[in-house]
């Protein structure tokens, strides 16, 4: 077992579907699990990330929470991988950037309909939104990126097996053309 | 005027619109409709709709494209501060926010708005789109009392108004007269390759920054076969620190004109379009005053004097804030009444122009040139000036100096020379050419202003000794940021990009990230963005980058290559939102 490659997984604002990519590779999983050892990931349930030569991130940065999970994933893992449009770009979390925190809360917590006793949450147990969402590359070095939302399961696999062979990860202008 | 209701502003819609239903004109109707309401209403959105025969969302998204138009009511009073980097150095700031202060009680749309044209007699601001200038503590208090009051801006005290026109130096040009009509004459009696013959050998070069040589564009758009010709004044003078055209305009917009039915005569059009920024909305009268004074002296209009079948005439086009407009094919679009994104070229104005006809696109200055050089002849105009840029060029000289205003030099006048007359010498670099221009350091104050050597398009912002660089860079980064029309990702994203480096930097928050990124992005839109806005947009950092790398490096919290992200200063919005006590990072 101590051979085995350490990967870690982690969805921060994201919606899943970049992990749910990642087991579209199908029964090629059973030839990964061979080869690599999951640290954190969902698919693992391990709260804190140990030290890994992979570290794979979905999602943008949108909470401080984000921000300190991200910062550690950084620390402990060797490469670091963005993986899609919202790692990449912000993405669909990043569209209330065109207004300000406030508006937003306004909206979902208070000028929402059917709401009771409504009021923006502060519980000290939340974690903080930013002011504004962020791609995971203004907040930490970033080694390789996968765009696509979500990358297919092919382009995660090709990452992976040159990453375990020792080589630089490369996608044709085909892999990444998604209109 | 209030808003006050559909039936109003249907009738107020329908007394714009012309019967031709032009669509092009839906830009000038637009702005019609705001300086009435003080927005655009939804109302007058489905009348323009219903009377022009075009879908809501282009009328929409043209409201949206220009800054002097709103889509909601702000109030009855819009008051946008100039923010050039030299009504910052006058103090707008504080002004900016006492006024805000003595009118928190009242519903009025206070903001910033980029260089108004006033440099030489800030700090600026434009009221319901009115320019005022030289704006202190005192008269802050005057207008917000008049505010207070609801006074109508056309009751306001005209003192308030007052413009100066500042010409500090004359030469050539100035100390000649033209736009009496002598040089539409001798265009007619000539004929139009004797013209176009003078010109040439006069070397005369757009006055608008490019510098294509003038004869040349003409001789093109002349070739072009079409049955419509069209000329085009080019009014538009948004590069921050420019204002030579204001004062040409509001002092000798004869010769401008002339200048037109010259070009007019030459290429065979019918048919002028001035298109004058909406900063200069003051000026509309003035030169309509002109236009028609000229009309019933015969310079304009059918049988232009008397010269059987020479007909040719001139309207205003208003533009309502936005920069890129400056741009030749982008102004095309604005005057043909949709948002100003620049068009691909080829195929030039010259042949393919305003409403697909071949069009030509001059500076004001140009044409003031060209009244002159008809009279005078070339061999006047050549004396003075270098052998690839003859003649002279006005320079609107602003910032830390004594003379602020306009100076009339021969090409290939140094900057040592400049700076003495205008009282600047102990500048610590001159702005050249506004901001998409290059900064110059005393080591380069022997170069000289000319095409071969530091070409501009007369803005001339001087920053003395006391001022700090950043400044400067944070200034015209904001404004590219705003100004940037969207279009292409390379401008798009890459001003946003060093707009936030730079304010990194400027709150000596900086990293060697930063840096990189600054370059990176500079070295992109050299080469990628789609239009000239984008292209130049580097050149002020890298200046910067190039010039004084000490002074970034002394504003850099890490030397480290990691993306500094601030935490502390990322949450201040949701801490100030939500109770903040008990809460820590």
């Amino acid at each position: 077992m101590a051979d085995k490659i350490k990967i870690a997984t982690v969805s921060l604002a994201g919606c899943f579907g970049c992990h749910m990519s990642i087991l579209d590779i199908d029964e090629k999983i059973i030839d990964l699990v061979e080869l690599v050892e999951f640290d954190r990931s969902p698919l693992t349930d391990i709260k804190q990330v140990s030290e890994c030569d992979i570290g794979i991130i979905e999602g943008a940065v949108a909470n401080a929470e984000n921000v300190e999970v991200l910062k550690d994933f950084r620390k402990q893992c060797k490469t670091l991988v963005a993986m899609g449009a919202c790692a990449l770009s912000g993405g669909i979390p990043a569209m209330r950037n065109h207004f300000t925190l406030e508006q937003c809360l306004r909206e979902s917590y208070v000028n929402g309909t059917g709401l009771e006793n409504s009021c923006i949450p502060d519980d000290v147990e939340l974690p903080m939104l930013l002011n504004k969402v962020y791609p995971v590359h203004q907040v930490v070095k970033v080694d390789y990126v996968m765009p696509g939302c979500p990358p297919p399961a092919d382009m995660i696999w090709n990452l992976l097996t040159a990453l375990l062979e020792g080589r630089k990860p490369e996608f044709s202008a085909e892999d990444i053309r998604y209109d | 005027m209030d808003y006050t209701d559909t039936i109003d502003t249907c009738e107020f819609v329908d007394s714009c619109v012309e019967p031709e239903k032009d669509t092009s004109l839906l830009l000038q109707y637009l702005i019609q409709i705001q300086y009435r309401y003080n927005f655009v209403p939804e109302d007058a959105i489905s009348q323009l709709q219903h009377s022009l025969d075009l879908d809501v969302a282009h009328i929409k998204s043209v409201i949206s494209f220009y800054s002097f138009l709103n889509s909601s009511f702000q109030g009855h009073y819009r008051i946008l501060f100039s923010d050039n980097i030299t009504d910052r150095m006058l103090g707008n700031q504080s002004l900016y926010e006492q006024l805000k202060t003595s009118l928190k009680n009242h519903k009025v749309d206070i903001g910033f708005t980029s260089c108004t044209g006033f440099c030489d007699q800030g700090p600026a601001m434009l009221v319901n789109g009115m320019a005022i200038n030289k704006l202190d503590s005192k008269r802050i208090t005057q207008i917000a009392d008049l505010i207070q009051n609801n006074q109508p801006l056309e009751l306001w005290p005209e003192g308030l108004f007052v413009k100066e026109e500042n010409i500090q130096r004359s030469d050539i040009q100035f100390n000649s007269k033209a736009g009496d009509g002598k040089g539409i004459e001798a265009a007619l009696e000539n004929g139009s390759d004797a013209i176009l013959k003078i010109l040439n050998d006069s070397g005369l070069r757009g006055r608008g920054g490019a510098g294509f040589y003038t004869a040349k564009k003409w001789q093109f758009c002349k070739q072009a076969i079409s049955n419509q010709h069209y000329v085009v004044c080019n009014a538009d003078e948004g590069e921050p620190g420019t204002f030579k055209d204001r004062v040409l305009l509001s002092t000798d917009a004869h010769s401008v004109i002339e200048g037109m039915t010259i070009c007019a005569a030459v290429i065979g059009a019918t048919k002028g379009l001035i298109y004058l920024r909406g900063e200069y909305r003051f000026l509309v009268d003035k030169i309509n005053e002109v236009l028609q004074k000229r009309r019933t002296e015969g310079l304009l209009g059918q049988n232009i004097l008397g010269h059987q079948g020479f007909n040719f005439d001139i309207e205003i086009h208003l533009g309502a804030g936005a920069y890129i407009c400056g741009e030749e094919s982008a102004l095309i679009e604005s005057l043909e009444g949709k948002r100003g994104i620049p068009r691909v070229r080829p195929p030039f104005p010259v042949v393919d122009g305003y409403k697909n006809k071949p069009t030509v696109v001059n500076n004001v200055e140009t044409f003031w040139s060209v009244s002159r050089i008809i009279v005078n002849g070339s061999h006047w105009f050549t004396r003075k000036g270098t052998p690839q840029s003859t003649g002279t060029r006005l320079l609107s000289i602003s910032g830390d100096c004594e003379r602020p205003g306009i100076y009339e030099y021969p090409f290939g006048t140094t900057l040592t020379e400049i700076l003495k007359d205008c009282g600047g010498s102990d500048a610590q670099a001159v702005q050249m050419a506004g901001a998409a221009g290059t900064t110059v350091v005393p080591s380069g104050f022997d170069r000289a202003m000319s095409n071969e050597d530091l070409s501009t398009g007369g803005s001339f912002m001087v920053l003395g000794p006391q001022r700090n660089l950043m400044d400067l860079l944070q200034n015209f980064a904001q404004f590219f940021k705003h100004e940037s029309c969207g279009f292409c990702t390379p401008c798009r994203v890459g001003t946003s990009i060093i707009a936030d480096v730079i304010q990194r930097f400027k709150n000596a928050q900086g990293c060697e990230h930063d840096l990189k990124q600054l370059r990176d992005v500079c070295g992109l839109m050299n080469i990628s963005c789609f239009c000239g806005l984008g292209c130049t947009v580097p050149t002020v950092f890298l200046d910067a980058l190039n010039q004084h790398s000490q002074m970034f490096k002394d504003l850099m919290k890490t030397d480290s290559s990691t993306p500094c992200f601030n935490l502390e200063e990322s949450v201040s919005e949701f801490k100030q939102i939500t109770n903040p006590s008990g809460r820590g990072l």
